[in-house]
């Protein structure tokens, strides 16, 4: 009986912990959709403290709950189910508005009340695992364990689960796999029914449109729709994110980003296509006609048509089509196009039945690294939205599209003679064009190639396009550039001898810092004009991928000096908001890991309590260092960013559980805690060093992502020990202080993901992972196993 | 025929007169704080216009469209939630997703516009009416077109309550601007564009003036100057509102 009580136990705990990482993934799709990459990230941070409060609760209520154990785990389960849908559905109804920040703290307020209300679910899966480790706590490596693989296994589903429901719908299979998890235990009666019922009753009477993620009205999308006329033609749903597509027959769209200001002609119709509500594209509805394509020879983008006939062109994120479709005005011989999100695929397939043109699924970096043709030309649009980029609120995505390594990646797949040529929004100061630039010069000196021979950047009023040359730019080549700014009214910011008298004359600014900071960057000066730039012009690389990080911490007092001008929109946001972030995380997590203090009184003589709190704070630190670092890393690996990290996620997860597991057999050993800390940081070592190996070892996605699995399983494998070790150690001489401990991991966990950003911003994911094994030590070195555990009663 | 004695409807009519002053001074005295709010608020656009004086290229704002920012009561541009921000030098929503500019940014693009009297103008984005609203106290005519159906009917109450009678409100596609009144001696594209309409710039008058702020929404990063000089030849200049040197002084 007490072996079937403990198997449901074990049974529940996976669900539960299950349904909570579900809960996360969805959250963070649902959250990317309403708001802003850096606030989604800013909110889940902070709603993950739920975990540390758990802890904290269960300590201050001390053992007092215990023997009503069963009663306050359905209790507590029923509750997460509950919690799931209706705080979501509240949450997302305060009026948040995250770029009104700079000019209106009070935001704060409703931000606060969000993350307070999404925690909660978190708050009452944590109390269960907390309540369970004190109750069956000769149990706990195996109860960890359940904890870890239903995590795994949860992480893996939900993401399996986006691609039938959205993601809002999704919530619903939180809600029942949590009630089914309050229903396992023996509990009391009522506990057992009322309550699941009620759980139960709330995934299926909460209407649909509340789940429904409302998007916040300053995005691209709600923006639109408010125009007459623009109604949703279609909506696909997927992991890769919310596309919808917006039809306007009374007033067309006519998107053509950065076009000359002497074009006459109009656009023809297109459709609108958003990505998580914002980043428009447009799908251009070709009529076959090759002069309805004539306005896409009007942007910066079109001038390496200029320098080249008939090429063999490689769109990198085909996106909406319309380099497709000016490589077919252009009369371009063969067009490769990638786009990662299959379902944006399949809408330009069937609008573009062109021979010439082939579209190949996939992230556009691993096409690049697994590719072995060659083309005359590689165009790169900018695929994220002006506005998103203007007000600074994506600036700490990853992007390994324009990296110094990307930049030779694709050099490296140009033909003799042929362009790479990058477009990016151009702004005043400049910041892209001057980092994408910098990038460039890095990028063929790391190749061998003399930078000062073969770029060459121009500048509409909205865009700037950098030509890369695989090759010497010829008197030809300029010549066919200058005709062409001249009749577009673009104006050249850099080619090899400009000058002074051929810039800044079309769209002119009062100091032309483009060409100012080109002619620096591509000089001996370079470091110094990097340094001396008050934005973050240095080149981005693949171990810290941040090319749209443009901040840096001498901006802050003069922009907030010259606020009153409306300075702060000049800064970017993405990076601040993830220091406030932290800076109310540290906090808020002292507290919940103090606050137990209190209750817990001074420790017994033999009880190590600063020692194992640092112990178990240097471990969830180290934990999540080791998961984010491995998912940026496998991420390039692998190819394909979603699989990649749902795959690492998971993995860690799965694989730590069978450590767990094993931790059982050994928790009487006290050597094998230093056996397993010096087998992760060899491993750590092996990891930063050597792996991951190059993409073209496993021609497949799929083989990589087994290569991938294989590679972590042996550190994730070892990665899960010392925590149920460690617990076991501290049930065995002080068990009231088990929900304290729990509590500390669940807040090193939210610091971790918090940190391993900021780090990965300074310092890149290298240093991640070597300061992970630092923490390894640490925790062994502050509590090392054997001088307490012996003493098991 | 009266029903009560005189007396009392005497008494009723003195608390009616009662209620009525104090009313009308609660209003009075509502529209003294937002005529002293008012008149903080241009104190700092004139600051701020004189710090950023290299940038704009203008030293300081000119009296004539200072005089229009007194005479426009921003609080009732504003929603109800937002009115005791009204004054506050910065951008608020209103509704729709859209938002009201900033108040020395409405003051720059209407100086970088350098209105005359006897101008007509056209305005793309009528947003609440307010920068048509100040356009129309220095020029002889306005003309607003806007985008979105609700916000263009609410600016045409709005300014027709507020006795604006020199502006006409059509809502509408901005894009082929309005050709009925046109050519235009200025015209300003405040709705957020990736592109500018020919159509705008062929309907500008020959030494006409286009101002189109460019951002994201709450954010206009810089503004664009186009001229169109005597001949038909046009040419951009940006204007960024900032006193911002992006090189450390250390070069």
């Amino acid at each position: 009986m007490r072996r079937r009580d403990s198997a449901l136990l074990a049974l529940s705990i996976g669900l539960l912990a299950g349904a909570a990482l579900a809960y996360q993934v969805l959250l963070f799709r649902l959250l990317a959709i309403i708001q802003w990459h850096s606030f989604a990230a800013m909110i889940i941070s902070l709603a993950l403290l739920g975990h540390g409060a758990a802890g904290t609760a269960l300590a201050l209520t001390g053992m007092r709950l215990l023997p009503r154990f069963h009663a306050v785990y359905a209790t507590s389960a029923a509750l997460f189910a509950i919690a799931v849908p209706v705080c979501w559905a509240l949450a997302q109804r305060l009026p948040f508005n995250g770029l009104e920040l700079v000019w209106n703290p009070g935001q704060l307020g409703w931000l606060a009340g969000i993350f307070l209300l999404l925690s909660l679910p978190f708050f009452f899966a944590a109390c269960c695992f907390g309540l369970a480790f004190m109750h069956a706590r000769e149990r706990i490596p195996a109860l960890y364990a359940a904890d870890l693989l239903g995590a795994g296994f949860g992480a893996a589903l939900a993401t399996g689960l986006l691609f039938v429901l959205p993601a809002g719908d999704a919530l619903r299979a939180a809600t029942v796999a949590g009630t089914v998890a309050a229903l396992l235990l023996p509990a009391p009666k009522l506990t057992r029914l009322a309550l699941p019922a009620l759980a139960i009753l709330s995934a299926l009477i909460i209407p649909d449109a509340w789940l429904t993620p409302r998007i916040t009205e300053f995005k691209g999308l709600p923006r639109t729709l408010q125009v007459m006329g623009a109604a949703v033609e279609a909506e696909y749903s997927s992991p890769y994110g919310l596309l919808t597509i917006v039809r306007n027959d009374t007033i067309p769209f006519r998107h053509a980003p950065g076009r000359s200001l002497a074009a006459i002609t109009e656009p023809p119709p297109q459709l609108a296509v958003f990505t998580d509500g914002d980043s428009m594209t447009a799908l251009t509805v070709h009529d076959g006609r090759r002069e309805s394509l004539a306005y896409l020879d009007e942007m910066t983008s079109a001038l390496p048509y200029h320098l080249i006939e008939r090429p063999r062109v490689l769109m990198l994120g085909a996106g909406g089509g319309a380099e497709v479709l000016q490589a077919i005005y252009h009369n371009a011989r063969e067009i490769h196009g990638v786009e990662l999100n299959p379902t944006m695929l399949e809408l330009l397939r069937i609008r573009l039945p062109e021979s010439r043109v082939q579209l190949h699924a996939g992230d556009a970096r691993a096409f690049v690294r697994t590719d072995t043709a060659r083309y005359d030309l590689i165009q790169l649009a900018p695929l994220d939205s002006y506005g998103g980029s203007g007000a600074g609120v994506q600036t700490m995505a990853e992007s390994y599209l324009y990296t110094v390594e990307a930049i030779a990646d694709y050099y490296a797949r140009l033909e003799p003679g042929g362009f790479l040529a990058l477009t990016r929004w151009e702004k005043q100061p400049p910041r892209e064009g001057l980092k994408l630039f910098a990038t460039a010069v890095s990028a063929l000196e790391a190749a061998g190639a003399d930078p000062r021979d073969q770029l060459a950047l121009i500048r509409g009023w909205q865009t700037s396009t950098l030509l890369v040359k695989r090759g010497a730019l010829t008197d030809a080549d300029l010549e066919r550039l200058r005709a062409f700014c001249e009749s577009r009214g673009f104006d050249p910011a850099w080619f090899p001898g400009i000058t002074p008298d051929e810039v800044n004359r079309h769209h002119r600014v009062p100091r032309d810092w483009l060409h100012q900071g080109a002619t620096a960057l591509i000089g001996a000066d370079a470091g110094r004009f990097i340094s001396d730039y008050k934005f973050n012009v240095a080149p981005a690389t693949d171990d810290r991928p941040y090319f749209f990080h443009f901040f840096r911490w001498q901006l802050l007092p003069e922009l907030i000096a010259l606020r009153g001008q409306g300075a702060l929109t000049l800064l970017d946001t993405g990076y601040l908001v993830l220091i406030g972030t932290l800076a109310l995380a540290v906090p808020l997590s002292l507290l919940l890991i103090l606050a137990p203090l209190t209750a817990l009184g001074p420790p017994r003589r033999d009880e190590p309590r600063m020692r194992s709190g640092v112990y178990f704070l240097c471990l969830g630190l180290a934990f999540l260092f080791v998961e984010i670092a491995c998912m940026q890393r496998y991420g390039l690996f692998v190819g394909h960013p979603l699989f990649a990290s749902v795959a690492v996620l998971a993995g860690f997860l799965v694989f730590a559980g069978a450590g767990s597991l094993v931790a059982s057999r050994v928790r009487n050993r006290p050597r094998a805690l230093k056996w397993a800390i010096a087998g992760i940081v060899l491993m750590l070592l092996v990891q930063a060093t050597a792996l991951p190996p190059a993409p073209g070892v496993v021609e497949s996605t799929a083989g990589r992502i087994i290569l991938t699995l294989v590679l972590i399983a042996p550190l994730a494998f070892l990665m899960g020990l010392p925590f149920p070790l460690g617990l076991s150690r501290l049930a065995a001489v002080a068990p009231a202080s088990i929900p304290w401990a729990w509590g500390i991991n669940g807040c090193a966990s939210v610091l971790s993901a918090l940190l391993a950003a900021v780090l990965a911003v300074h310092l890149g994911f290298n240093a991640v992972l070597m300061m992970a094994a630092g923490l390894y030590v640490l925790a062994v070195l502050a509590w090392p196993a054997g001088n307490s555990s012996r003493s098991r009663p | 025929m009266p029903i009560c004695p005189p007396q009392a409807t005497r008494l009723a009519q003195a608390r009616a007169l009662l209620i009525v002053c104090a009313l009308l001074l609660i209003a009075a005295s509502d529209e003294t704080r937002y005529a002293a709010e008012r008149k903080a608020l241009l104190a700092e656009i004139q600051r701020v216009a004189v710090q950023t004086a290299d940038a704009t290229g203008r030293a300081r704002f000119s009296a004539r469209v200072m005089n229009a920012m007194d005479s426009v009561p921003r609080h009732r541009f504003v929603p109800p939630r937002s009115i005791a921000s009204a004054y506050e030098n910065r951008p608020l929503a209103i509704g729709h997703g859209q938002t009201i500019s900033q108040p020395y940014i409405v003051a720059l693009m209407t100086e970088l516009l350098e209105p005359k009297s006897g101008d007509i103008m056209l305005e793309v984005g009528a947003g609440s009416g307010y920068q048509a609203a100040v356009l129309s106290r220095l020029v002889a005519k306005v003309h607003t077109i806007e985008i979105i159906a609700p916000l263009a009917d609410s600016a045409t109450a709005r300014l027709r309550e507020l006795g604006y009678g020199n502006v006409q409100v059509k809502s509408g596609d901005g894009y082929y601007g309005w050709p009925e009144h046109a050519p235009y001696d200025g015209i300003i594209v405040t709705a957020a564009a990736n592109s500018i309409p020919p159509p705008l710039v062929a309907q500008l008058k020959p030494g006409g003036r286009m101002v189109i702020p460019v951002g994201a929404p709450f954010h206009t990063q810089d503004l664009i100057l186009l001229r169109k000089d005597p001949t038909g030849k046009v040419t951009t200049t940006s204007v960024l509102p900032v006193a911002f040197v992006p090189l450390t002084g250390k070069r």
